[in-house]
Parts: C-alpha cells; structure tokens; sequence
C-alpha cells in the first residue's frame, strides 16, 4: 500500500495548488477545526506510528510527553539529516511532496502546542533545502502557516536550518546542540527533551517520514493506519535500496514484508544475476544479514528476532563477489571518521578497529585480531556517549559472528581471497 | 579579504532570525563559505564582531563540521563518496580515475585552481551510486566517461 508515495505518480505534486487539489491540507483543516490537541495526539497514539528514523519510538506518546503548560514555549524539530550510509527517503520525501511534510509538522505543532519549528536539513540537501524553503514560503502566503492559520487562533513558522557534514547530528540531542550554535556533539540523558531540549524548552524531535504519516493518519483515523502492517510496527515503511541491486532506489511496502519480496521483487533482484551474500537492512547501524535471512519480515520485531534491525531500512545488497572485510572496513571507516570525539570508548575504539581490519584485508593480520576485533566491539556497544559507538560495533560484530571463515581465510592466506574487484567494481566492469 | 557588504547584511539578517543569537553562527558560516570560498580567519573574526560572540564560539563550530573548508580550495571541489553504497558500485575507481586525470592526490587541488578532489562520507543518494558532489550539484550514476564530460562543462562554466 502507498501512504506517503501515493502522489507519486501526480505530475507536479510538488506544487502546492495540485498538493490541494489532491487534498492537500485537509487533515490540517480537520485537526484545527474538529478535533482537540488532545484528540490528535490520541489518533496519533491509537495509530500505532512508531519513529522512522530509526529507533522506532512510539510518536503518540512522545508528543504526550510534552508538558500542557501554555506558558512554557515549546520547539518541534523535524530531523532531515539523513547521514545514515544506505538511506535516501526522506531527500525524495522532502523533493517530491515538500507540502506533505509541512502539513505534517503543522498537526503536529498544533497538537503539542507548539508555535515555531525547525526541519534540520543536512548540509549536502542544497536543492531539498531550497525546496522546502520556497513550499514553505508558499503555505505561508496561502495561510497555512503564519498567523490566525485557516482562521483559527493558531500560530506557526517554520524555518530551514542546514547542517554542514556531520553525520553525529542526525542524532537528536546533538541535533539540538548543532541547531543552538554549539559543536555538534551529543547530550547527556535526562533531561529528556521532551523536558529540557532545544533552548532549554520541551522538544519533539520526529524524522521526516514520521511527520509525513501524520496527515494521513488525521484524515483516515489513527484505526486505519493500524490496519495496515503488522500489529505492532504498523502502517507502511519506505526502504532505500542500494547496492548490488538492479533497480535500487526507494519503494514504500506494508510492514512485516518479506525482504525476499523487496530485494527480489522490488528492487529486481541482485545485479548481474548473481547469489545475494550478505545485506544491511536498516542503514549501516545495524547487524547485517545473510541469505538465510531472507523470510524475514521488515518489521521492528522481526528484524529484531532475526538478530538485526529496522533502523532506518537503508538496505545496503552485497552480492557473492563481495569481500565482507573490506565491506566492514568500509563501515568502520565511516564510523571513525564520524566519531565526534567525545568519550573515550568510541573516539578510540573506531580507530583501532580500523587499523585491525586494514591489516586483516592487507594480509598482515594475525589470528588473534578477529576476537580481539568482537572484544573491542563490545567494549565500545553499550559503552559509548550515544549510539553512534554503538553503531560502529554493529558492522563488527555481525561480520565475524556470520563470515568468520572469512576473517580466517585473509589471515591464514595472508591477504584477501578474492578476485579482481572483491566486489567493489563499476557497474558493468 | 574582508566579507562583502552583501554577506555582512545577511549574516545580521541571521542574527534576527533565531531565538539565540549563537543558532546564527552556522548559517553565518555557510554565508562566509559563499563570500569567501572557505571559512578564513578574517571572515570568522567579522562573524563573532556581528553576532556578539566570542571567536572561540564561532571557530569551534566552523571546525565541527567538514563542510566547511579552513583553506582555500579549487573553485569546483569533487566530493567522491567512499562510503559502501557508493564503494560496491565502484567509487574507488572513479576517484583513482580522478586522480590520474588531473594529476593530483586526494586532498590536493590542480595547479590551476579549478579542481581539489576529495572524498566524502555518504552523501545520501545511494540509489544513484556511484555518486560525486560538485557545488550545488549531485552527480549520479558516475562512469569515467560521465566524469570527462562534468569535467569538461566544469572547465567551461569557469572559463565564461
């Protein structure tokens, strides 16, 4: 089924008076005009919506979270940082529908009571963020966003706030710390935001495709939404293909789909007709999976059984070509150049797990890395500032733990098995 | 060189348009990149003097993110993304393509000023790998010939 991509075959859907025409901002109506704040955020709730930037929180009880005092200001930011290796949605998102989203920030703000709110773009989204500059300029002239909104006492501007490469940013606390002018790094936890985030007021922070849910969820009733999914990752998910796939590209599919179904149907299969060996399913933060893996659902609870997670469902397809060290010293570059800094555990760790890998991949390594890789790994997860130590363990770890007979082949033939390319070829070459 | 009368404006304008006058020194230091090429020590003096804030505030920010540029660089700098997406389809090859054809290392700029190649971090537009980011553009399923045309527009946009 097609919530979000459902204008997608509208010529110039982008354009806010065919977004109308569409019945474009007949949810904000709705909200402001039927329905209490309260009455929202229930609808939200009984969706069943859960985050899709990754951790999947339920959205309905964090906008519960934010205090009712009308005196307090609060601050709604919509994360469009979108650094995570592998995902592409929320860039389509934002440049094929702009109005979808402001619609959605807008019940939003409405419902928590808030009356300004920021969409934090990454610094590359030039043309996104111009994109969604000039949509906003437009709702503004048009009354969807300003003063008295559709004649109501309700009041709300939104602003583009861009980022300038960092991929620490997509993580919430250090989002609002990048937004407030200081250096990117993450928060300590609590104060929640919901309590104290940006400029000390209570936050909602939601990823683009959450808020882009909301006015569907408003016009159809938060029941419908739940009838679509599974029971309790409910609705539809976009998946960013990439890889070693023949069509990639960004496909919204029910939740609890089977990856068979998106890797294969979807996305058409693997490139070059050969065998699928391994794939990342929710940016490269999390576990990746085999080609026993297939049946899995893509789901929350799912992905979780099978021993990885959604995350942000940026697939990464490798195929039989691909040498899964290189792969992973791939990752853990990203994580090292990433690493903020901070604590101790991650800024170190990621180095040293990168230095380990190259010399595995080069021939020099020795027997004894692979455990002491997994035993740095697991000292960095759970061990770390935020969840960006965390992440960088992923890769590791689930490497070793299903192509361990890899690691010990490039060791015990001091380099790497694999031909030519090792899987890292141009397409065609 | 000192900012331009034009920059200057918009940074004040910046300044206005935040609940804290710090959340302007980010969008200051892409107005100063625009002016400037890169974010020069002059340049980030003026920020801090407009917005009244120190200048360690302001040059620790510019020094977070890797966007910004501390020193000058080519008028046309090639992002080649490294990072697995964009690695499976070859970008590796394209940059040591890059590479050979113009004579430079990554991190270097060619000795006529129009090109510096570096490599980036996952640009987010993986369905496009291998992908290269060039000014306000986003070059996608690259090829080295793809990358002598863009090359070739690049040198005459510069020459016009």
């Amino acid at each position: 089924m097609r919530i979000l991509f459902k204008h997608l075959d509208v010529p110039d859907i982008d354009d806010m008076d065919v977004y109308i025409r569409e019945g474009g901002y007949k949810a904000l109506e709705k909200a402001l005009k039927e329905m209490s704040p309260d009455g929202v955020i229930q609808a939200v709730t009984k969706s069943g919506l859960r985050g899709r930037g990754g951790a999947g929180f339920p959205t309905g009880k964090k906008w519960a979270f934010i205090p009712k005092d009308p005196s307090l200001k609060k601050y709604l930011c919509c994360n469009a940082d979108e650094s995570e290796p592998g995902t592409f949605k929320d860039r389509e998102l934002i440049v094929r529908n702009p109005h979808q989203l402001i619609e959605g920030m807008a019940i939003c703000c409405y419902a928590i009571g808030s009356e300004r709110a920021f969409i934090y773009i990454r610094g590359e989204y030039i043309e996104p963020a111009r994109k969604m500059e000039q949509a906003i300029a437009k709702a503004s002239n048009r009354g969807f966003l300003g003063e008295r909104i559709l004649g109501t006492d309700f009041n709300l501007q939104i602003q583009v706030y861009r980022g300038a490469g960092a991929y620490i940013c997509g993580e919430e606390s250090a989002l609002l710390n990048s937004l407030e002018g200081i250096r990117g790094e993450p928060r300590l936890r609590p104060p929640f935001p919901a309590i104290k985030g940006l400029y000390e007021s209570p936050t909602v922070i939601n990823n683009v495709e959450t808020l882009a849910n909301v006015p569907h969820i408003v016009l159809n009733g938060g029941e419908w939404f739940a009838s679509i999914g599974t029971e309790k990752s409910t609705g539809t998910k976009v998946v960013s293909m990439s890889g070693h796939v023949n069509n990639p590209g960004n496909y919204e599919v029910d939740m609890g789909t089977p990856v068979r179904e998106i890797i294969f149907e979807h996305a058409g299969g693997i490139l070059g007709g050969k065998r699928l060996k391994a794939y990342v399913p929710g940016g490269s933060s999390v576990p990746m999976l085999t080609e026993k893996h297939l049946d899995v659902g893509l789901d929350f609870e799912s992905m979780l059984a099978a021993g990885s997670m959604l995350g942000s469902a940026g697939f990464m397809v490798m195929n039989e070509d691909t040498c899964i060290v290189r792969a992973t010293l791939n990752m853990a570059r990203f994580y090292a150049h990433e690493s903020c800094g901070k604590c101790t555990p991650c800024r170190e760790g990621t180095s040293w797990m990168v230095e380990m890998l190259e010399s595995i991949e080069e021939g020099t390594g020795k027997m004894g890395y692979i455990d002491r890789l997994v035993d740095i790994a697991n000292n960095i997860n759970g061990r770390s500032f935020c969840a960006l130590g965390d992440a960088s363990a992923m890769p590791v770890l689930s490497s070793i733990e299903h192509f361990r007979d890899e690691y010990e082949t490039h060791v015990s033939e001091r380099g790497c098995p694999f031909a030519g390319d090792r899987g890292f070829a141009l397409r065609g070459g | 060189m000192k900012i331009s009368g034009e920059a200057q404006r918009r940074i004040l304008d910046a300044k206005t348009r935040y609940p804290s006058r710090s959340s302007a020194i980010l969008p200051a230091l892409h107005i100063l990149e625009e002016d400037q090429g890169y974010v020069t020590e002059e340049g980030m003096a003026e920020i801090a003097g407009l917005l009244d804030m120190p200048m360690s505030d302001v040059g620790g920010v510019a020094s977070f993110y890797s966007m910004f540029m501390q020193r000058p660089s080519g008028t046309y700098r090639l992002d080649v993304c490294r990072t697995l997406s964009c690695a499976l389809l070859g970008s590796e090859h394209l940059v040591d393509y890059l590479s050979e054809k113009l004579g430079i290392k990554v991190g270097e700029t060619t000795p006529d000023g129009l090109f510096t190649l570096r490599t980036v971090e996952c640009l987010g537009d993986c369905g496009k790998a291998p992908v290269m980011m060039a000014g306000d553009t986003y070059y996608e399923d690259l090829t080295p010939e793809k990358l002598d045309a863009i090359l070739d527009d690049l040198r005459r946009k510069a020459e016009a």
